[in-house]
């Protein structure tokens, strides 16, 4: 299959093509990578590309999967909406 | 090793710096950073540009960094893009003293040549329709201001620094740097000593630390500054949308999300950079009061970074006193990936025993020494 045709992000809309772009250039880390397309910065927050994009890197590294460092995980666990964050704390304080 | 120069910190100040000396023919530049490439406040930055300042300098080095910006994909001859956004910033004021107060830095602004100008609260509403005009007194409005991708910007400037012969070391601390009768000799890493009598301190956040390395005490300090993103939605936004007063800027970037951000107050002079829910709140009633809609937008993700303080908010670049070949870099304030490419030049002029382009003498660390009173710049979140 081309490699183009491969989604590994769906939220970013990134192809196995592009990883391995990175890849050869240098940049063997899911920060690095990350920063550059976006990957895991979507709506879902790298759950569904994250490990995708570990075994990548290890496969290219030709390292163990776990040797591959995984990126910091950043609040929230999913989605809230700014306007239910107001409404939520209304009556504190 | 040995190195002609040693640049400690990738963030966009040190690849700016390394960019700059190898265009002038420098060669052996070696630069160190201890985490990834852009892991430091410039890849945590809201990115925006803007040259609506209070202070002279802050006003002429956004200027002259705007100007390179706007060329740094052909200078840099970069693969990929910017993505420099030119569509304003929108600043409002909150109480009659800022509206006064506005009035003069818009003149300031417009005797340096930038095109900001002091509109109503109905000609912003045609800037940026979704705005609660009951927030505001008055705003003020710069068309060229914007901003710019951080990751790929430091990424523009490492790529054309390593093209002319820069060598990188990324994963790699410094730990020591050693001087014989004030002068450096030498800069040594957890990996490797690097011989050489040049050192720039580009460290962001860490600058202090570094400074002390070389026996050098920089009156600066890290503060955590707090930032989030929502999900993307179709274009509804075209500039920043910022307050002094009321803490808080916030832009749609041109992938559709949302970016928005606001001090906090009281914060700690410290290293933490965890997220916390009392910004989230805060957050969260500060931009729904100003742009409503906004509050429709899930929010996916928080982080933040240090703000590198200086006592008048305005950076210290170039030499020191107490340290021969140490120059530094630091001090943005929360206010560094906008003068980027200021910084590099300026630094590589000093380095390079050139003419500055500007006068050094309020960006020189002596100032607190030689000034009695220090004009503090007062349009920062
Ligand atoms: C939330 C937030 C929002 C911001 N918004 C804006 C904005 O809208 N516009 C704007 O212009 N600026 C903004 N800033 C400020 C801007 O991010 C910084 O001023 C700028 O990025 C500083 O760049 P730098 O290269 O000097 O530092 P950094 O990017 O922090 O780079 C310093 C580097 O030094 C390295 N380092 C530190 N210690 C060592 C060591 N011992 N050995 C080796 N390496 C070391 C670090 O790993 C780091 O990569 C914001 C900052 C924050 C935190």
């Amino acid at each position: 299959m081309n490699k183009k045709d491969i989604i590994i992000c769906r939220c970013e809309d990134i192809n196995l093509e592009q990883i391995h772009d990175l890849l050869d250039q240098g940049y063997t880390t899911i920060e690095d990578i990350k920063r550059l397309l976006r990957i895991g910065m979507g709506p879902c927050q790298g759950k569904t590309c994250g490990l995708l994009l570990q075994q990548e890197i290890a496969r290219y590294l030709k390292c163990k999967t776990e040797e591959v460092a995984l990126p910091k995980i950043r609040p929230l666990v999913t989605g809230v909406k700014l306007k239910a964050i107001v409404e939520g704390t209304k009556d504190e304080r | 090793m040995n190195a002609n120069i040693v640049i400690i910190g990738a963030g966009i100040s040190g690849t700016a710096i390394a960019y700059y000396l190898a265009a002038k023919g420098m060669k052996d530049i070696v630069v160190v950073d201890k985490g990834y490439l852009t892991n430091g406040a410039t890849g945590r930055c809201g990115a925006g540009i803007r040259q609506q300042w209070a202070t002279k300098m802050n006003c002429i080095m956004a200027k002259k960094s705007v100007e390179f910006y706007e060329k740094a994909n052909q200078t840099l001859k970069y693969p990929g893009d910017i993505e420099f956004k030119q569509e304003g910033y929108l600043i409002v004021a909150v109480t009659p003293e800022e509206d006064a107060q506005f009035s003069k830095n818009v003149e300031l602004q417009n005797s340096l040549g930038i095109k900001s100008r002091k509109i109503t609260k109905e000609e912003a509403k045609e800037i940026v329709p979704h705005i609660n005009t009951d927030m505001f007194i008055s705003a003020t409005f710069c068309p060229t201001d914007g901003h710019i991708n951080p990751f790929k910007a430091n990424d523009a400037f490492y790529q054309a620094a390593k093209r002319l012969g820069v060598s990188f070391y990324f994963h790699e601390a410094v730990q020591s740097i050693q001087t014989v009768n004030h002068k450096v000799v030498s800069v040594t890493t957890d990996k490797h000593t690097f011989e050489t009598n040049k050192v720039v301190n580009a460290a962001g956040g860490f600058a202090h630390e570094i400074g002390l390395m070389a026996g050098v005490p920089i009156p600066v300090y890290p503060e955590k500054h707090e930032i989030l993103v929502t999900e993307p939605i179709e274009k509804i936004q075209g500039p920043m949308v910022m307050s002094f007063g009321k803490n808080l800027y916030c832009q749609q970037v041109p992938q559709g999300s949302f970016v928005m951000g606001r001090g906090t107050p009281g914060a700690l002079h410290n290293h933490d950079i965890e997220s916390s829910w009392e910004f989230l709140d805060e957050m969260a009633k500060t931009v729904v009061a100003f742009l409503p809609v906004v509050g429709e937008l899930r929010v996916i993700r928080q982080w933040a970074g240090s703000y590198n303080m200086s006592p008048d908010r305005q950076p210290i670049l170039g030499t020191v006193d107490e340290c021969e070949g140490f120059y530094v870099a630091c001090g943005f304030s929360g206010h560094g990936f906008m003068f980027a490419p200021i910084t590099g030049l300026l630094l590589s002029e000093i380095i390079l025993n050139q003419p500055t382009s500007i006068d050094m003498t309020e960006l020189c660390m002596n100032r607190f020494k030689n000034q009695k009173t220090i004009e503090v710049e007062k349009s920062v979140v």
